[in-house]
């Protein structure tokens, strides 16, 4: 039996490990980047007077948050290519089910920060004489961030956990990286504990930025 | 200056306006008076196209504005229009409607910057002009959480004059108020209506309304009831509506 908690072999794979983390990084990144673009717009379609644009926010919503991610990434990844419409690359299939999925939800959390700000500012701000398009950039959203920081900010966590699953579509990140060095070194414990500590380190910076940003937003 | 004919206005099925026809002059003050829910509001609110009207028309300086009669009956005015007409009418909200999110100087100055693409030195200017205007000028960096309801309320008045409208409009702007906050506010008014501002002001404020007023319209549902002079309304009512809503309130 190897000796448990062994620093020689800890040297041996936590530099491969931490070249996977750089990969969740990056995933993570822009999941929550394009996530977030996506979310704005999906949100403002789902508040839209536009009849169109409101079932197609209420579509995405519905399907992309009705169906796990873990089934999106498959069909994105291997049923595309296998009805040969469109062959992605592991890393843009990941990016695009990661963001695609936090997109949905992160519409809900700006949705609900929007409705959450008194219709009278609205009426304010039209009363100046501004478009919807000013009142929704100048005097609605700053005041929504306020409401919205807190839940993106668990969203955002949820997406770096998240980039876990794509582990199954050939990505190597920080989680296959784990199984790789298991299924060549069978030393679980060490392997995934140390996986799992790296985790921690990574949504323990997201929960401080988090806090830090909601400081930075609070009207005094 | 502003023509309203035959404006109605429901709500559901709650016919909320029946058929409103008033005229205001240049430089009049108008003062509407009447019991809660008699459309007072929405009224004001209609002139500003904050609510569509169902029949009727709203001029402004002679042009129609807002619900534009068409083959299909009203239909509302292009975006650029209603915009237009918004910024030249001041309104001014019973609940004040801040925006928390800037401070007094920041919200007077957001129409001129936003709507009127005015230099922001050139709108601080101006802003700082008003807020001294209306007796805050010590309160220009603070935010509207920190200022007491009189003072959140003379400051939307700045937010209104700073967009340098025609006329001015007036929700019930001290209904929201302490009693000893409220001659602060009627005050800022009153020195507006003394330079000569066009103004239809609802409220609650009976000896306002009698010392400002150029005309005094009471409203029951849904209806002006009576027009006149503060004197005639006040003093010499002739319908019994105005008669009896003088006495609930005295």
């Amino acid at each position: 039996m190897p000796t448990f908690w062994d620093i020689e072999f800890l040297r041996i794979i936590f530099p491969l490990l931490l070249q996977g983390a750089w990969i969740t990084i990056q995933l993570t990144v822009m999941a929550i980047v394009l996530g977030t673009l996506i979310g704005l717009f999906v949100a403002l379609a789902k508040l839209s007077p536009i009849w169109p644009l409101r079932v197609f926010g209420n579509l995405y919503t519905w399907v992309l948050r009705g169906v796990p991610l873990l089934v999106q990434l498959y069909v994105l990844y291997y049923g595309l290519a296998q009805i040969g419409l469109l062959e992605l690359d592991a890393f843009t299939a990941a990016v695009v089910g990661l963001s695609a999925c936090a997109g949905a939800y992160i519409a809900e959390i700006i949705r609900a920060g929007i409705q959450s700000i008194d219709r009278g500012q609205k009426e304010a701000a039209l009363s100046l004489g501004m478009t919807t398009a000013d009142a929704m950039r100048r005097i609605i959203l700053p005041q929504a961030i306020r409401n919205i920081l807190p839940p993106l900010g668990n969203e955002f966590i949820t997406s770096l956990k998240d980039t876990s699953l794509v582990s199954v579509i050939t990505m190597i990140e920080l989680m296959r990286t784990g199984i790789l060095l298991d299924v060549t070194y069978f030393r679980s414990m060490e392997i995934y504990l140390s996986v799992a500590a790296i985790y921690l380190l990574l949504t323990t910076i997201f929960v401080y930025g988090i806090d830090y940003l909601e400081r930075r937003f609070k009207i005094i | 200056m502003i023509q309203l004919k035959g404006i109605h206005k429901r709500f559901d099925h709650l016919e909320v306006l029946k058929g409103v026809d008033l005229e205001i002059q240049e430089g009049e003050v108008v003062v509407i008076i009447g019991p809660s829910g008699s459309g007072k509001s929405t009224l004001l609110r209609c002139i500003n196209c904050l609510e569509k009207i169902e029949a009727g028309e709203i001029r402004f300086n002679g042009q129609i504005v807002g619900m534009i009669p068409t083959e299909k009956g009203l239909v509302e005015d292009r975006k650029e229009k209603i915009a237009k007409l918004r910024s030249s009418l001041g309104m001014v909200f019973q609940n004040f409607n801040l925006f928390p999110h800037l401070s007094a100087l920041e919200n007077v100055m957001e129409g001129p910057v936003t709507v009127k693409k005015m230099k922001r030195a050139e709108a601080e200017a101006l802003s700082r002009n008003l807020l001294h205007k209306v007796g805050l000028a010590d309160k220009v960096d603070v935010y509207p959480n920190q200022l007491s309801g009189g003072q959140k309320q003379r400051v939307a008045i700045a937010r209104a004059l700073a967009m340098q409208p025609k006329a001015m409009l007036f929700d019930e702007p001290t209904s929201a108020l302490d009693p000893e906050l409220v001659g602060g506010v009627l005050a800022v008014i009153k020195e507006l209506a003394e330079e000569g501002m066009t103004m239809i002001v609802v409220t609650h404020e009976m000896g306002f309304a009698r010392e400002v007023a150029d005309r005094v319209v009471l409203m029951d549902e849904g209806q002006i009831v009576e027009i006149g002079t503060p004197e005639e309304i006040f003093s010499f009512p002739k319908h019994q509506r105005t008669i009896d809503f003088l006495q609930s309130i005295l």
